[in-house]
């Protein structure tokens, strides 16, 4: 049996948890003793060859010039129909925005379980257990699938893409059959402020909390983010300020992140806060509370006023690059 | 017009979690129990729509165990007119939860039917578009913003670097988002009116399991805190740390 992902793109590019996903299926398939299929919607090919070094055998295309925007009903009636064709053992989705709505779909359509927010998956001769973390973080579940395919969604960042995996990455077109008519209509996608990368996608973020004292401080935590090619993270508290949007919110109530670099400015470290980052790779802490929680799981901890310490950190990673 | 809200009973956020002696699920000792978080932002933009409307009806769904009363208790106080408690000692996996939903949403015909964005226990954020394909409806997951108008609705969501705006043609499901509204508190006259509201109680109609539950676990801890300095005389050594140790710089 194959493994089957699910090739998510936006605006004509393959969305890079897709890779991930597919990372994960090359180490699957040998259990399963099958190839590793790529399903993709979109109005036209998105580049899908480039996958084969991915680790992609093979995409099964459908296009549509409404497949530009997705549509869940629609979306779901096609994956369903390739997902019956491919009879897989497994199918992968990344647990982004757009799959949120897409794998419970495509579940309740098949009438099997889906594991959502992976962040571990083994295979024991073809039997899966996938982990995920429950509670807020504060608990990991580890779940089996009583019928197949499997359906896994994985947390973005705990999956590590292949590169040079030399796999064919041949496109075939897949006829999506006639389309349920649409329902809930994308009008516009506004972008925001800089294009910034999203957090549950970025590689460094740099978090401020209350300890910056007003909206007008965040600068010195913007100057530190891009001396570091990182996002802009916040705490609830200054979320619920109004100094920054909802988007930006880490936490059991915003986004769950897990980047290789976690900087937390003047944040306490509620269980809250922690739920949504305790994953990261590495945790560096700044504040001035020596017994601040934060401290706890922070892997480098700077006790000291952050209206000090901040600006002294950017410019010694300025500096860095200057010497790299 | 007819809006069910689906509310789940939930282990309190601040619940220091301890692991069963099944190995597999929550001990529920000492633990406090409410309503989901995200399902209070459903249960507040339901009566406000209710409310601007004049009219209509707000049912809440729930389906749990014996304690779940309370919650749906404090759902009526809010404002909701009545609600239903589907019956079952455990709570199954997510697909089994939505069919047993649908088998009860289908029949009221709502134009609406509102989730949490996710339950805070499970964590799955499935149970929503689960129902909408099952209900043969559309979905906008996570939503922020909501504008009705007419037979259709316009609302907005965060997706990875922006925000996407979608007009949705009625009868549909959506899940709620933090930020969506400020949910009410229950004022002292809608104690008193949940009262004399109803709760129908019946027991939920299970099928066979989706997913199997094999275990439960405290995550592994993180190696414990370092504290590398004091002020910005640490910054030369956290530097270096995170270049020569972490190698991230
Ligand atoms: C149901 C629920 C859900 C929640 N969800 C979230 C969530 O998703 N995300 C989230 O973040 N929170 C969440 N919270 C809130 C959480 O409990 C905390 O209130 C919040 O995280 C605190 O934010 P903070 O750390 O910025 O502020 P504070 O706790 O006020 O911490 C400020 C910190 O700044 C430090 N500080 C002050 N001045 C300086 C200085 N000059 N230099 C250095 N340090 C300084 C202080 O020592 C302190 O540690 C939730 C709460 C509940 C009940
Ligand atoms: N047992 C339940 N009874 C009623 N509604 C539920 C139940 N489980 C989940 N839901 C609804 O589905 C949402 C998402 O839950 P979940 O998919 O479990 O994360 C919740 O916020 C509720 O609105």
């Amino acid at each position: 049996m194959s493994v089957l992902v699910f090739i998510e793109q936006r605006d004509g590019k393959v969305r890079p948890v897709s890779r991930e996903a597919l990372g994960l299926a090359v180490r699957l398939a040998p259990a399963f003793g099958g190839e590793v299929v790529g399903v993709c919607l979109a109005p036209s090919d998105p580049g899908l060859a480039a996958l084969g070094d991915a680790g992609c055998d093979r995409t099964l295309l459908a296009t549509h010039a409404s497949f530009a925007r997705y549509d869940g009903v629609v979306d779901a009636a096609v994956v369903a129909k390739a997902v019956e064709q491919v009879k897989p053992g497994v199918v992968l989705f990344a647990n982004s925005s757009l799959a949120r709505d897409l794998a419970p779909r495509v579940a309740a359509r098949l009438g099997v379980g889906l594991a959502s927010d992976c962040t571990g998956v083994t295979a024991d001769g073809g039997a899966l257990t996938a982990t995920r973390p429950v509670y807020a973080g504060k608990a990991v579940q580890s779940v089996r699938f009583p019928r197949t395919p499997a359906l896994l969604s994985l947390r973005p960042k705990m999956f590590t893409p292949m590169t040079g995996a030399g796999k064919a990455g041949t496109v075939e077109a897949f006829a999506p059959g006639e389309l349920p008519a649409s329902r809930a209509r994308v009008k516009d996608v506004v972008a925001q402020a800089g294009g910034k990368i999203d957090l549950t996608e970025s590689e460094i973020i740099v978090s401020g909390g209350r300890g910056l004292k007003g909206p007008e401080n965040f600068k010195l935590v913007e100057e530190l983010a891009e001396a570091l090619g990182a996002t802009v993270g916040a705490s609830r508290a200054v979320v619920d300020a109004g100094w920054r949007p909802h988007a930006d919110q880490v936490g059991q109530t915003g986004k769950t992140v897990a980047p290789k670099l976690y900087v937390a400015v003047g944040i306490s470290g509620a269980i809250q806060h922690l739920a949504g980052m305790s994953s990261s790779r590495c945790i560096v802490a700044i504040n001035k509370d020596p017994d601040a929680p934060i401290f706890k799981v922070a892997d480098y901890g700077v006790v000291g006023d952050l209206f000090e310490v901040v600006p002294a950190l950017t410019d010694a990673v300025r500096k860095l690059d200057v010497h790299a | 017009m007819i809006q069910v809200v689906c509310i789940k009973q939930v282990a309190d956020t601040e619940t220091r979690v301890k692991v069963a002696a099944d190995g597999r699920s929550l001990d529920p000792a000492g633990v406090t129990w409410i309503m989901n978080p995200y399902d209070e932002f459903a249960l507040e933009q339901a009566l406000r729509i209710k409310e601007q409307e004049g009219s209509g009806e707000v049912v809440v769904l729930s389906l749990g165990g014996a304690g779940l009363p309370t919650t749906l208790r404090n759902a009526l106080a809010m404002g909701a007119d009545r609600a239903v408690h589907l019956k079952a000692d455990l709570v199954p996996d997510s697909l089994a939860v939505a069919r047993a939903l649908a088998a009860e949403i289908q029949p009221l015909a709502p134009a609406i039917v509102w989730c949490g964005r996710q339950a805070v226990d499970d964590d799955a954020a499935q149970v929503g578009s689960m129902l909408a394909e099952l209900l043969g409806m559309p979905c906008v997951t996570s939503i922020a913003k909501f504008e009705r108008a007419g037979e259709s609705a316009t609302v907005e969501r965060d997706i990875e670097g922006g925000r996407e705006i979608i007009e949705v043609t009625l009868p549909a499901v959506f899940t709620a988002d933090k930020g969506l509204n400020e949910p009410r508190y229950a004022s002292l006259k809608g104690i008193m009116a949940a009262k004399k509201k109803p709760i129908e109680e019946k027991p939920a109609v299970l099928g066979e399991p989706n997913l199997e539950v094999t275990a439960l676990a405290l995550p592994a801890p993180r190696a414990a805190g370092r504290i590398v300095g004091e002020g910005v005389g640490a910054i030369p050594e956290l530097v270096r740390l995170l270049r020569e140790e972490a190698k991230l710089l």
